[in-house]
C-alpha cells in the first residue's frame, strides 16, 4: 500500500504527513499530527465528536480521507483558544457546566463556533438544529444550548 | 486501495473502465466512507472527482436552467439564491439529508447514485424534470433522473460510466415545487414516505405538473397518474382528493420498522396533497 504525501494547514500551521489513502482525516490528525482533541465516537458521521472545519466548512473528519485534506485548511479544537485565553464558548461551557464526561465537547465547540460565525444571533431553535449532528449522552443538551446562547450574547456584547 | 485524482471526467471514466477490481467514485464520501468503514465495500480503486474543474460549481445553463456539479454539497445549494428561487423543492429535499456536518459534504449526485428508494433529494429532482449528464468511455449521454435508479442500491450506470453533472431545466414563469417527507421525529431520520410536486399555473389552473414519490416503491418513482389528476384543475377539493388517490394507488411499499404498507400508502396521498398546495403557493409568489 503506497502512502501519499499530504501537505495541509492545521490551525494555521503547515503540516505534512504520510497517509495511507484509506485513513480518515480524523485518524491522520490524531495519529500523524498528534492532535487528539477531535474524538472518534461513531466513525460513521452520526455523532459529530470528530467535527472540524475544512476550508471553512463544518464536516465530520471521520467522513473525510486524510489525502483529501491536501492543500486545504483544517481548523480543529486545538486552534480554538488563543494561547491560554479560552474562547468565549469554551469559558461559557465551563460556567454553565455544559459537559460531564467531555467526549462530545470538542466537536460541539467546533460546531458551535462555526454556527456563531455564520449566524451571530441564533434563536434557541436554530442552535438546536445546527447542533443536531452532535450527540451528547450526559447533559441532556439544555446546558449546552444555554452556554452557546450566552456565548453568542457575549460575542455580540449584549448581556444574556 | 489505489487513490486517484483525475482532472477530467474522461480520465475518471477511463480509470474506472480499466480497473480490474472494485471501484468507487468519491465526491462527498458520506456514503462511501461509511461503507468502507463497515467493511461492506473495500475498493481496490477509489477515484476522487473533486480535482475535476467545475465539480463544485452551480452554473446557469444557456437555456436558463442550472448545471450542478457532482461535488456541490447541500450547504452550497441552500446558500445559492438563484437556485433556491427557481427550485426550492429540490433544495429543501437535499437540506433534509443529515446534520450540518453531513450537509457540508453530501451531494445530490451521491444521494442519487446510492440508489436508496428513500433518498430525500431524489423525488424533488424527478418532479423538477431534472436529468443527469453521464460520462463514459464511449462519450457522454443524458438520462432523466427517474431512470437512474433501477432497484435498491442499483443504478442504470454501466461499467466505467459516472455522472458528470445534474441538469435542471429552466423554471419559467408561474411555477413552483415542493418536497415533504414523513419521519417520526423532527429531523435526522430516513424518510418513511417522501413526496415532491412541481407544477405550473395559468391563473389558478394547473397547466403542467410532475409528481414523484420516495420510500414507497423499490425506487423513487415518477407518478404520471397523479400529475394528470391535477392538470386542468384549480387544485380544488375534488382535484386534491383525486391527487391523493392517484399517489396512494402508485405505492408498492414494504412493511418495515419505519412504517407499514397501509401507513405508507395513506401518508403518500396526504403528503402529496400538502406538497401540491405548497408548490401552488410558491408558483403564486410565496417565498416561504
Amino acid at each position: 500500500m503506497s502512502k501519499v504525501h499530504v501537505t495541509t494547514s492545521v490551525n494555521g500551521d503547515e503540516v505534512e504527513f504520510l497517509a495511507d489513502p484509506r485513513e480518515t482525516l480524523l485518524d491522520c490528525l490524531r495519529d500523524h499530527v498528534g492532535l487528539t482533541g477531535s474524538k472518534e465516537g461513531c466513525g460513521t458521521g452520526d455523532c459529530g465528536a470528530c467535527s472540524v472545519t475544512l476550508d471553512g466548512t463544518l464536516v465530520c473528519s471521520c467522513l473525510v480521507l486524510g489525502v483529501e485534506a491536501d492543500g486545504k485548511r483544517v481548523e480543529t479544537i486545538e486552534g480554538m483558544a488563543d494561547g491560554t485565553v479560552l474562547h468565549p464558548l469554551q469559558r461559557k461551557f465551563i460556567e454553565h457546566a455544559a459537559l460531564q464526561c467531555g467526549f462530545c465537547t470538542p466537536g460541539i465547540l467546533v460546531a458551535a463556533k462555526k454556527l456563531l460565525e455564520t449566524n451571530p444571533n441564533p434563536t434557541e431553535e436554530e442552535v438546536r438544529y445546527w447542533l443536531a449532528g452532535n450527540l451528547c449522552r450526559c447533559t441532556g443538551y439544555d446546558k449546552i444550548i444555554r452556554a452557546v446562547m450566552d456565548a453568542a450574547a457575549e460575542l455580540r456584547q449584549e448581556a444574556a | 486501495m489505489r487513490y486517484h485524482t483525475p482532472t477530467t471526467f474522461e480520465d475518471a471514466a477511463q480509470l474506472a473502465a480499466q480497473a480490474k477490481g472494485l471501484t468507487r467514485f468519491l465526491a462527498g464520501g458520506t456514503d462511501v466512507l461509511v461503507q468502507m468503514r463497515a467493511g461492506m465495500v473495500q475498493p481496490d480503486d477509489l477515484i476522487d472527482l473533486k480535482k475535476i474543474a467545475g465539480v463544485s460549481e452551480i452554473t446557469r445553463t444557456d437555456d436558463g436552467g442550472w448545471r450542478i456539479g457532482v461535488a456541490v454539497p447541500g450547504i452550497a445549494l441552500g446558500a445559492h439564491e438563484g437556485l433556491c428561487a427557481d427550485w426550492p423543492g429540490v433544495v429543501e429535499g437535499m437540506e433534509l439529508v443529515g446534520s450540518t456536518q453531513i450537509q457540508g459534504r453530501a451531494t445530490l449526485t451521491g444521494n442519487l447514485c446510492n440508489g436508496s428508494p428513500a433518498a430525500d433529494s431524489v423525488p424533488g429532482l424527478v418532479a423538477a424534470g431534472a436529468s443527469v449528464e453521464i460520462t463514459g468511455p464511449g462519450g457522454t449521454r443524458t438520462l432523466p433522473v427517474e431512470d437512474v435508479p433501477v432497484s435498491p442500491g442499483k443504478t442504470a450506470l454501466q461499467a466505467g460510466e459516472l455522472i458528470s453533472a445534474i441538469l435542471l431545466p429552466p423554471r419559467g414563469e408561474n411555477a413552483g415545487d415542493a418536497y415533504l417527507r414523513f419521519i417520526p421525529r423532527t429531523e435526522m431520520d430516513i424518510a418513511v414516505v417522501g413526496s415532491a410536486v412541481s407544477l405550473r399555473l395559468d391563473g389558478d389552473t394547473v397547466t403542467e405538473a410532475r409528481v414523484a414519490l420516495g420510500a414507497v416503491a423499490p425506487t423513487v418513482k415518477l407518478v404520471p397518474a397523479a400529475a394528470e389528476a391535477i392538470i386542468g384543475t384549480t387544485l380544488d377539493e375534488a382535484a386534491l382528493d383525486a391527487l391523493a388517490k392517484a399517489a396512494s394507488a402508485a405505492c408498492s411499499p414494504i412493511d418495515d420498522k419505519r412504517g407499514t404498507v397501509a401507513f405508507r400508502t395513506e401518508v403518500a396521498g396526504v403528503l402529496t396533497k400538502r406538497a401540491a398546495l405548497i408548490a401552488k403557493a410558491r408558483a403564486k409568489g410565496d417565498t416561504a
